[in-house]
């Protein structure tokens, strides 16, 4: 390339290098390397995080620029029942659906790490709930929940285990456990592929060293899979607490924060206020009181989990 | 106890990576092992089931379980899907959806790869620090952002276009697929870049030549995560989209498809199916990168 622009004219070919070597400048290269990365997360992740906080703190309305009026969104939505009820739903649905997802992932991939046929395949087939779109399959568990067509109704009822179709989505409480269940549905296979993941890392000596020194199948779960499991553990579960609090489909598909507001989640009733509502520093407040919420929920998680991390003889990392 | 370290020395056949699975009867494994396993397959893939077959049922059955078992199709019908792509904005969603995820990605994946490779090859001050927040920018989640990116998209005047989306979505692609290349990265030899170097390639050189060839396992497992999250995303989708034929298959089929109080339950399930499929067959030819990119992020 340069050297046919030196035939051509030598000048230009002196200017090409140097633009060539200047390229090759460590700091000239990483700035130009780093600049659409940095500019696109700058412009629109950074700054309306900022702007977000911001937007709380004024009284901003959809075509209305807004001024700053201090606490005033806190203190109104502190008194404001809806919000307070959606802080206690958040908290429910993350606690109870994280636990679940847990408990029933970590049984998945258990059973995953065992020797069985098509494993490839069965593998492939548990990861789809988690590829297919969260909003398409709310809606199928929509449908599911329907309380007239309900298949889960009708399948009971014929078993002669129900005497009346469940109202799912009608009560408070049953829609609760219903937007749980698709949560966990949805969350399982995540966290059962990434554990099963872990799984496959642990050296199968140490169970045979474990069963030799006369420890049961509890035991040889408890402390030599749990232990070996806990880094990876930690991050998933962060990864989960984060996702799970300020999930927003499914509940919008599924229930749109009914009945009563009874399965309102904070980042529905932010969406509600601040969009179709127009109170738009109303809502950036409700999303920023999440903040709190997340950094708690994060640090907890996963350090929470990580002072263990000693016990695998990596002190250093 | 015994009895199994007898059969540890009796069975010398028994290599070090089948574990003491051995140990198990046929029986103890039906219990424990393949029941659990058929539930847990069988809960996790019903709902898809469930769709596909209302898909196809006309009317009649879809609402009279009692005539006719629901788990089944007597009459398939395509109606329901032949009223979803001809009487609604059906195919403008589905080209809508592809263009952006795809644009999306490839946007992503070029500011991926430089920055990733300025962060672990290039080792510029502070590159460390750079990695870590990036890493914690894919920790902000969306819901907390909508609000004032909506009054930003509106600002920029691209409000109610596919640039809304396309502009937005890599800030949950980049921290990402940078993420992600970057554990890729570090897994190719340095030394075949300082060879490079001592043969006078460029930084340039050395990405195009060296780097990117052996990261390709990598690019693909970004850009098929990248691709599948871009088809996933909802909530910008709603909130900065209102026409219905800029919609995105998901917004479009749960905002325009229920009118009122009326649940068209054939269509809403063929809406749902038809916007699956994609990400399903994408998927289906990639797994075990889907897998690694998915389990590779969380190991880092």
């Amino acid at each position: 390339m340069a050297s046919t622009a030196t035939t051509v004219d030598p000048r230009a070919g002196a200017a090409l290098e140097r633009l060539g070597r200047w390229l090759d400048n460590r700091t000239v290269l990483s700035v130009l390397f780093m600049l659409p990365a940095a500019s696109l997360l700058l412009l629109f992740l950074t700054y309306p995080l900022i702007l977000g906080v911001w937007m709380g703190f004024t009284d901003v309305k959809i075509g209305r620029p807004g001024v700053f009026i201090g606490f005033e969104n806190y203190i109104s939505l502190f008194q404001d029942g809806v919000f307070l009820l959606s802080v206690f739903n958040t908290i429910v649905y993350t606690v109870v659906a994280t636990v679940l997802k847990f408990g029933l992932g970590l049984w998945l991939a258990l059973l995953l790490n065992h020797h069985i046929p098509l494993k490839a395949y069965v593998r492939a087939f548990v990861l789809l709930p988690y590829i297919i779109p969260t909003v398409l399959s709310a809606i199928a568990f929509w449908w599911i929940y329907d309380a007239q067509f309900s298949i889960i109704s009708w399948a009971l009822t014929q078993m002669g285990l129900l005497d009346a179709y469940i109202d799912f989505l009608g009560q408070p409480w049953n829609a609760r456990w219903s937007v749980i269940a698709a949560n966990v549905w949805r969350g399982i296979p995540f966290v059962a592929i990434c554990l099963l993941a872990g799984l496959q890392t642990i050296s199968p000596s140490l169970y045979e060293a474990a069963a030799l020194d006369g420890a049961n199948s509890w035991q040889r779960f408890w402390h030599v899979t749990v232990p070996m499991l806990m880094p990876i553990l930690a991050v998933v579960l962060t990864f989960s607490v984060l996702f799970t609090f300020t999930d927003f489909q499914l509940i919008y598909a599924i229930t749109r924060g009914g009945p009563l507001n009874s399965t309102h989640l904070m980042a529905t009733l932010a969406f509600q206020r601040a969009i179709p509502g127009g109170q738009l520093g109303e809502g950036a407040a409700i999303a920023t009181a999440m903040i709190p919420f997340l950094v708690g929920a994060t640090v907890f998680s996963y350090y929470g989990l990580q002072r263990r991390k000693w016990q695998q003889g990596s002190a250093d990392d | 106890m015994t009895d199994a370290v007898k059969e540890v020395k009796a069975d010398a056949t028994v290599t070090d990576s089948t574990g003491m699975g051995y140990l198990q009867t046929v029986p103890r494994r039906l219990v424990t092992l393949y029941l659990p396993l058929s539930i847990f397959l069988f809960v996790l893939l019903f709902p898809f089931y469930w769709m596909g077959v209302t898909t196809f049922k006309p009317n009649d059955e879809l609402y009279n379980f009692s005539a006719n078992n629901p788990f089944w199709v007597r009459n398939p019908t395509l109606a329901n899907i032949e009223k979803l792509l001809f009487q609604t904005d059906y195919p403008a969603w589905l080209v809508n959806t592809m263009a952006v995820s795809i644009t999306a990605t490839f946007l992503s994946i070029f500011a991926s790869v430089l920055a990733a490779y300025a962060i672990t090859r290039l080792r510029f001050k502070g590159a460390n620090t750079v990695g870590l927040l990036i890493f914690l920018a894919y920790l902000v989640p969306p819901s907390i952002l909508f609000i004032p990116l909506a009054t930003i998209i509106y600002g920029l005047g691209i409000y109610d276009t596919n640039w809304a989306l396309i502009l937005t979505y890599p800030t949950f692609l980049i921290p990402f697929c940078t993420w992600l290349l970057m554990g890729y990265f570090k897994s190719i030899p340095y030394e075949l870049e300082e060879c490079a170097l001592i043969d006078g390639a460029t930084r340039i050189q050395i990405l195009r030549k060296i780097t990117l060839p052996l990261a390709i396992p990598g690019l693909i497992s970004a850009f098929i995560f990248a691709f599948t999250l871009s088809w996933n995303e909802f909530i910008y989708a709603l909130a900065f989209i209102s026409s219905s034929e800029q919609k995105t298959v998901p917004v479009g089929v749960l905002t325009q498809l229920v009118e009122g109080d009326v649940y068209h339950w054939g269509s809403l399930m063929a809406g749902a199916l038809l916007g699956s499929l994609p990400v399903a067959i994408f998927y289906s030819f990639f797994v075990e990168h889907y897998v690694a990119s998915l389990t590779g992020a969380v190991k880092e």
